[in-house]
């Protein structure tokens, strides 16, 4: 009986195990299912090349989401990956115990804030300070400028964590091997533990743009959600900052509530692009992460 | 950079740190330009550490900044009253108006992305480290199917939480499919396919760190291979497997994007907690409506206020049960 029992069990555990196939199949199956009659009427490289977002008229050109996309993301790694790191490196070897005791629980904490936090203080706070800041005709504060910051706000504690525990993860030796030859402190670190860890920390950043392209809400509430093609507002290349834009992920949320017909499959099309997108900036943090642990070995 | 300096000996500049090291000791008739080197290097380091700490107090600062901004602003509007009204909703009434239904809202959200996702969670993670590793090696269809299992929990852990919108909108919310149509239920299920893998892979750890031990000796005594994950596999990893469950009440709390396009938006709440197919408006959700639906900044201040205090709190709830973990551990 109890065999029997034992038996049956094993199954119901695997049929669990199953589920996180199925519900991969099910997001494939019908992401794809829905996007599929934008991609066949309007064409994939259009669509991927195409500027006018205007689905009303059979317009589905979501380039403009897409250097959106791609530009908030720049701005966020410009500003938040050299405090991320410099941050990770003062932790795992600089801080004296008790900041780090303090620190490093206050950091974990605050990467499961929620975004409309950030998005909420993006509102109040930065857009209005950017109009202020930057006096240019069409400068509204909302835009790439105040998205980044608040991107970048956002990536700082994943990115830290990560790449702390990667400069953690460096063997003790090496160290001691470094500071027994002479080296201080500070050389050891630039030229033997950074090294060491390098496929850890490369990993924690193209984590956090991941973290990055895939984030919703809160750019919908500073980036603007301008459907053109962001450029600069005057002669001036860098103010293309300033510029409002829209992201892939804004663009489902803010139309897919009221979508119908091909607008409608032309949104879950543009959740394709980023599922692909963010699949590869996935894929290469994966590789990275296997090809440190194989170096360590 | 100054570190590579040359002062101690004739090498040209940049020549390998040992190979200067070596030189300088070697050569060692004259022990000033070794210290002038060292006093160099020792200059640099402080000056570097210097910057870090700068950065290292920066970033936190920021980050305290935002934080403390919210909850500094919310907490003139947080009293009993603005927790225990509910929202007026709409644009003409944003002065007036709490948040009750929302926090009501929320934990039905909780409660029933657990309910499914918790139980389903805990059996898969049973099968991947207890049943599939002993079959690693053989060959045959279950241990293709465990190596599918895995990627695909993975996949899942880096899909962004739009695309689970999406998926929830396009297979329970659309009267094309299931038409469930924005409600508990849809933003319920759509949430658990969310929080699937954090259940999965903590789940996964806590099992894994149970001593081989305990396993033996329950097999010994004659307990089949199920009684032993049951009765003693699964209470010892217990306090991992909560905290990841407790991970994902706070995923499910902060998330937005999924119930956006799942949920509705209804500033009324489910009656009760089975009133599974009527619509309604998590904390982060009256967060969003407020600041750009109703633009009353205050009260989404109010809430995010709130909605941080809840994520500390379950921040602390984490921290005491791995502690306990730990101390239960080192106790062995």
């Amino acid at each position: 009986m109890r065999k029997i029992i034992d038996r049956a069990i094993r199954y119901v555990l695997l049929a669990s195990a199953l589920v996180s196939i199925f519900v991969v199949f099910l997001i494939l199956l019908f992401t794809l299912r829905e996007a599929l009659p934008a991609f066949r009427e309007y064409g994939v490289l259009p669509m991927l090349t195409g500027t006018v977002w205007r689905p009303q008229q059979d317009q589905l050109g979501i380039l403009s989401m897409i250097a959106g996309s791609v530009l908030v993301t720049i701005g966020a790694v410009a500003l938040g990956v050299p405090l991320a790191l410099a941050g990770a490196i003062f932790l795992a070897e600089v801080a004296p115990h008790v900041v780090r005791e303090v620190v490093r629980p206050a950091v974990e904490l605050l990467a499961g804030i929620p975004s409309v936090v950030y998005g909420l203080f993006g509102m109040v706070v930065l857009v209005p300070g950017m109009r202020r800041l930057f006096r240019v005709p069409g400068n509204t504060g909302f835009g790439l400028l105040s998205a980044s910051m608040v991107l970048g706000v956002m990536v700082l504690p994943t990115i830290t964590n990560i790449a702390e525990d990667a400069i953690r993860a460096v063997p003790r030796g090496y160290k001691q091997g470094s500071l027994a030859l002479g080296a201080t402190h500070w050389q050891t670190i630039v030229r033997v533990t950074l090294p060491a860890a390098r496929s850890g920390i490369i990993a924690a950043v193209i984590l956090g743009v991941g973290r990055a392209l895939g984030e919703t809400m809160a750019m919908i509430m500073v980036i603007g959600n301008s459907i053109r093609m962001p450029q600069p507002l005057n002669s001036n290349p860098l103010t293309l900052f300033l510029s409002q834009a829209r992201t892939l992920t804004g663009n489902i949320a803010v139309e897919i509530k009221y979508a119908t017909g091909i607008h409608e499959d032309a949104l879950f099309a543009t959740g394709v692009v980023l599922f692909v997108l963010i699949m590869i900036v996935n894929a290469t943090a994966r590789i990275l992460i296997q090809q440190g642990t194989r170096g360590e070995k | 950079m100054s570190n590579r300096t040359t002062a101690s000996t004739a090498k040209p500049e940049g020549a390998p740190l040992l190979r200067q090291l070596h030189l300088a000791v070697s050569t060692g008739e004259t022990a000033s330009p070794t210290q002038v080197n060292l006093a160099r290097r020792q200059l640099s380091q402080k000056l570097f550490f210097g910057l870090l700490w700068l950065a290292g107090l920066l970033a936190v600062g920021i980050l305290l900044a935002v934080v403390g901004y919210v909850v500094l602003q919310g907490a003139k509007v947080v009293n009993l009253e603005f927790l225990t009204t509910p929202p007026a909703g709409g644009l003409a009434t944003s002065d007036v108006g709490g948040m009750s239904t929302t926090v009501v809202s929320t934990v039905y959200l909780v409660f029933w992305t657990i309910v499914i996702a918790g139980p389903l969670g805990i059996l898969a993670a049973v099968y991947l480290v207890e049943y599939a590793e002993e079959m690693e090696g053989t060959t045959g269809a279950i241990p293709v199917l465990v190596s599918v299992v895995r990627f695909a929990v993975e996949i899942l852990a880096g899909v962004p939480s739009i695309i689970f919108g999406l998926f929830g909108y396009a297979l329970f919310v659309s009267a094309k499919s299931l038409g469930w149509s924005f409600s508990l239920r849809s933003a319920a299920v759509t949430g658990a396919c969310l929080v699937l893998p954090v259940i999965i892979r903590a789940s996964e750890e806590a099992i894994k760190a149970v001593p081989r031990s305990y396993r033996a000796a329950s097999l010994a005594l004659g307990a089949t291979k199920w009684q032993t994950a049951w009765k003693v596999v699964l209470p010892a990893a217990a306090p991992g497997i909560i905290t990841g469950i407790v991970l994902s009440v706070g995923r499910v709390v902060s998330e937005t994007a999924v119930f956006f396009v799942t949920f509705g938006g209804t500033v009324r709440a489910p009656d009760t907690v089975f009133d599974l197919s009527s619509p309604g408006r998590s904390m982060a959700l009256h967060v969003y409506y407020l600041a750009m639906e109703t633009r009353a900044f205050d009260k989404a201040m109010g809430t995010g206020a709130v909605l941080i205090l809840t994520i500390i709190l379950i921040n602390l709830i984490i921290n005491v049960v791995s502690r306990r973990l730990t101390s239960k551990l080192e106790g062995r």
